[in-house]
């Protein structure tokens, strides 16, 4: 069995985010990190590895440096890894986006495609239905729990929705969407640490999508285009108080109930 | 593609269990301001199910002028493909200038799906929506277009924000985030003209079968319906603890929240998690008690109208947010501010 995870490197925000002085982000100052339900997605599939001695290949699409969440997922046990790479596939909203990802897939076999639910900079949950589409397979968004039976190839899926879930049942090739809820990832191993400087990661650019146009593809493939951009400059501090006594507290906020009229 | 062809305001009329989702009215309530400012008024819902004729006067008290039904078994439990062909072949047949979808964990699933069978934008989890011109100032040798769908949205758990256009493809798509959106007063008696219209199914590789469906509902407060909310965070110290919580909110008649990390350690059931892979709430007034508010929370309640935060470590990012941040016990301000509502409310009678 086969399964490919598709992985972006993003910002972290766990340990805060980081302000510029004038209250917008400061991107350079936070770390990289691979974003963390596309981890849950790696996990499952080394579950997979672990199990059924599935092949685990992981791809993803960014700037050269987003080869660190490649060797990453070296460490932790992915067998192959892939960097699409290229000028051209700059500026890519989630279509131009899928378009790209869907173009490296149809170069690797693939029992099962994992994705992360979204990721954490931009929030979208998008890719990852798009990429099935664009491959015309079927897609489990928001996957809790993943149980495959290879012999008769198929995968059933625990599907959250808000207020229940279902029990999806899909015929491989299949795209399943992680929740981080998924499970606890596992750390790097040191043999995996060496393995990751060792082994090779294949780039890919523009020429080595297949099926792709275009048309589909970077900034002149995106059909959205963003109006206006800014870093949220930071609300307006409030009021903040350090009273002496619960009562002097209790004083303060009744008070400014009955200001704004709520009691 | 002929944009001209693109008209009208079509809305994606979510419903489960043959009942209709908060957020189909939430649209309806946008659909109908955004057709206002376009050539074309009608407001155009689109349900997909089983047996689901008799939502369309809902639909109508809430809006809609007209509702084009799918009725067909294949579409009775959400599955992404059918409700992919049915709505994409609803698109195409009607030819929608925008089309909204909630951005519910339906709906994040299906939106896509469906941009990327007919070839369009789609910007996730919109907060704003507003009919402008693209660019948005005139700019030299780029034609201005009038009359667009602007969508913005917050990224980066809420701290950036950004307004989106699609202003070469059609329909104009995006999933909108529930809780944020206005119904209308419900006009008693409305009709809507109703179009029956079924593609036809026929099954394939990307039809999936629902093997399972486990209700996990169990009596839990909707927190997105709250006027007001008392959300509590790690800080409280315990699950026991929370008792001084659902005190001060039967005061006021509110109701308890909570973070994800009450969440994490199982005090709490997750629908009650506020926060951005939990709930977004704008509720009139939302007390943060002992929630240090990570960004990830913030982006859910950010949005309330009165914040009222009580933490003891004074540097809390929470009070960055806050409206009114008192630095305290909260084991010790929130029993002696229950009590003084009590009083107050009494008084009032």
């Amino acid at each position: 069995m086969k399964v490919v995870v598709c992985i972006k490197q993003v910002p972290d925000t766990k340990g805060g985010v980081k302000f510029k002085p004038d209250g917008t982000l400061d991107r350079g100052a936070m770390l990289a990190i691979m974003n963390p339900d596309d981890k849950a997605g790696l996990e499952a599939a080394l579950r997979l590895k672990d199990q059924y001695g599935a092949e685990v290949s992981v791809l993803t699409m960014g700037l050269p440096k987003a080869d660190a969440v490649l060797r990453e997922a070296i460490a932790m046990g992915a067998d192959n890894a892939y960097l699409v790479t290229d000028r051209v596939l700059g500026g890519a909203d989630t279509w131009a986006t899928s378009s790209t990802i869907a173009g490296a897939l149809r170069n690797l076999q693939y029992d099962l495609i994992i994705t992360g639910r979204q990721a954490i900079d931009g929030d979208t949950a998008q890719v990852g239905p798009q990429i099935s589409e664009h491959l015309g397979i079927p897609v489990i968004s928001y996957a809790e729990e993943i149980n495959v039976d290879e012999k008769a190839g198929t995968v059933e899926v625990k599907r959250q929705f808000e207020d229940r879930y279902h029990i999806v049942k899909a015929k491989m090739p299949c795209l399943i969407t992680a929740l981080s809820e998924l499970n606890e990832p596992r750390y790097m191993t040191p043999g995996g640490i060496f393995d990751a400087f060792e082994k090779e990661v294949t780039v890919w650019g523009r020429p080595d999508l297949k099926d792709v146009d275009d048309s589909n593809l970077g900034l002149k493939g995106s059909p959205t285009q963003i109006a206006k951009a800014s870093d949220k400059v930071k609300k307006g501090q409030g009021e903040k108080v350090a009273p002496d006594s619960p009562d002097e507290a209790v004083d303060y906020i009744v008070g400014k109930l009955k200001e704004k009229h709520v009691i | 593609m002929s944009l001209e062809e693109y008209k009208g305001v079509f809305i994606f009329a979510q419903q489960v269990d043959n009942e209709l989702s908060s957020i189909a009215l939430e649209l309806l309530g946008k659909a109908k301001s955004l057709a206002e400012d376009l050539d074309e008024k009608k407001v155009t819902a689109v349900l997909l199910g089983s047996g689901v004729g008799s939502l369309v006067d809902k639909l109508a008290e809430y809006g809609a002028d007209r509702v084009i039904v799918v009725d067909d078994p294949e579409l009775k439990d959400y599955r992404t493909e059918p409700y992919t062909h049915a709505l994409a072949s609803v698109i195409n047949e009607y030819k929608p200038e925008i089309l909204l979808v909630g951005a519910t964990a339906i709906g994040r699933d299906l939106g896509p799906r469906v941009s990327s069978r007919v070839h369009t934008g789609l910007t996730a989890d919109c907060t704003q929506l507003d009919i402008g011109d693209f660019p948005l100032e005139p700019k030299e040798g780029v034609e201005q277009k009038h009359k667009q769908l602007l969508m913005t949205r917050p990224a980066f758990g809420g701290n950036t924000i950004a307004t989106i256009a699609c202003p070469d493809f059609r329909p104009q798509m995006a999933t909108v985030r529930p809780g944020v959106m206005q119904k209308i007063d419900p006009i008693k008696g409305a009709k809507a003209e109703v179009v029956e219209y079924n593609p036809g199914f026929t099954k394939n590789d990307c039809y999936t079968e629902i093997v399972k469906i486990v209700k996990e509902t169990s009596a839990v407060a909707d927190i997105q319906a709250a006027k007001i909310l008392v959300s509590g965070g790690r800080g409280v110290g315990s699950p026991e603890n929370f008792k001084l919580l659902d005190e001060l909110a039967e005061v006021l008649n509110g109701t308890v929240s909570c973070s994800r990390a009450v969440v994490d350690s199982g005090w709490k059931p997750k629908d009650l998690q506020v926060g951005q892979t939990g709930k977004t709430v704008r509720p009139a007034l939302y007390f943060a008690i002992g929630i240090s508010g990570a960004i990830q929370h913030v982006a859910g309640m950010e949005e309330s109208d009165i914040i009222i935060a009580i933490n003891k470590d004074e540097n809390a990012p929470i009070f960055d947010v806050a409206d009114y941040g008192i630095v305290g016990d909260l084991n010790k301000v929130v029993p002696a501010l229950t009590k003084r509502l009590k009083e107050e409310l009494a008084a009032k009678g």
